[in-house]
């Protein structure tokens, strides 16, 4: 799906973005990344559009099953869109490994990033300490964003 | 009708509605009726041949209308319709 709406893609708005929360869904999406190697692992997360804060990491399979690329189960992410929205809340992102290169988007990232106000999380398995960052990915325009670690 | 959920990017072209309700018998009608009733969704859900968007997947209930008879999957005035965009990318 192509983003056309300006209210939705604003490059401004990806600059101040942050991405808020707790050091157990760090812990939780570094130990399912390492879990799938060698291939990438990934998960989508939910929480509140509004503050960016994430109420849950949820672990998925990778259906592409490849060390390069990887799918997130679309029935798993129909299931956890729905229970998200339920809740009141709503997918807000993806996290996914890189296994042997930095936590920064390729061009297949940015060019499948199925979502404007999504949170784009990466995982890098290339040292022996895993490394993360986050980004927003908007109109092919990639910014890096804070993760703030705290008690939620 | 049956009631279409709209992924987040859709939105925008639906006045900002996370589902609405439009016609249709088939998977490919309510489609084809959902671009009617909101233009700026034409061409993102499917391919000038005719065929779902390979970054689109569709649901009847639970199930995936690749898994079915895709655009000519039967749907129901009680069925609720999902469209999710594929999540996918990676390092290649």
């Amino acid at each position: 799906m192509s983003d056309s709406g300006a209210d939705q893609a604003d490059p401004a708005a990806a600059e101040a973005s942050r991405l808020r929360l707790s050091p157990v869904h760090l812990d939780e999406m570094i130990a399912h990344c390492l879990a799938a190697y060698p291939e990438e692992g990934c998960g989508l997360l939910t929480g509140d559009p509004r503050t960016s804060v994430v109420s849950a990491v949820h672990l998925t399979r990778n259906l592409a099953a490849s060390a390069q690329l990887y799918t997130v189960d679309p029935s798993a992410y129909l299931r956890i869109d729905r229970a998200a929205e339920e809740a009141g809340r709503a997918v807000i992102g993806v996290f996914h490994s890189h296994t042997h290169t930095d936590p920064y988007p390729s061009p297949t990232d940015v060019r499948q990033a199925p979502d404007p106000s999504w949170h784009y999380v990466l995982v890098s398995l290339r040292h022996e300490v895993a490394s993360v960052r986050s980004y927003r990915i908007v109109a092919g325009l990639i910014t890096e964003e804070s993760i703030e670690v705290g008690r939620r | 009708m049956p009631e279409v959920r709209l992924p987040t990017l859709l939105r925008q072209h639906a006045g900002g509605q996370s589902s609405v309700s439009v016609d249709g018998a088939t998977i490919g009608e309510v489609l084809e009726s959902l671009q009617r009733s909101y233009p700026g969704m034409a061409g993102q859900l499917v391919t000038a041949d005719g065929t779902l968007h390979k970054f689109v997947n569709v649901y009847v209930n639970d199930d995936d209308v690749r898994y079915m008879d895709k655009l000519d999957t039967k749907v129901q005035a009680s069925d609720t319709i999902s469209i999710l965009p594929a999540v996918a990318g990676g390092d290649a």
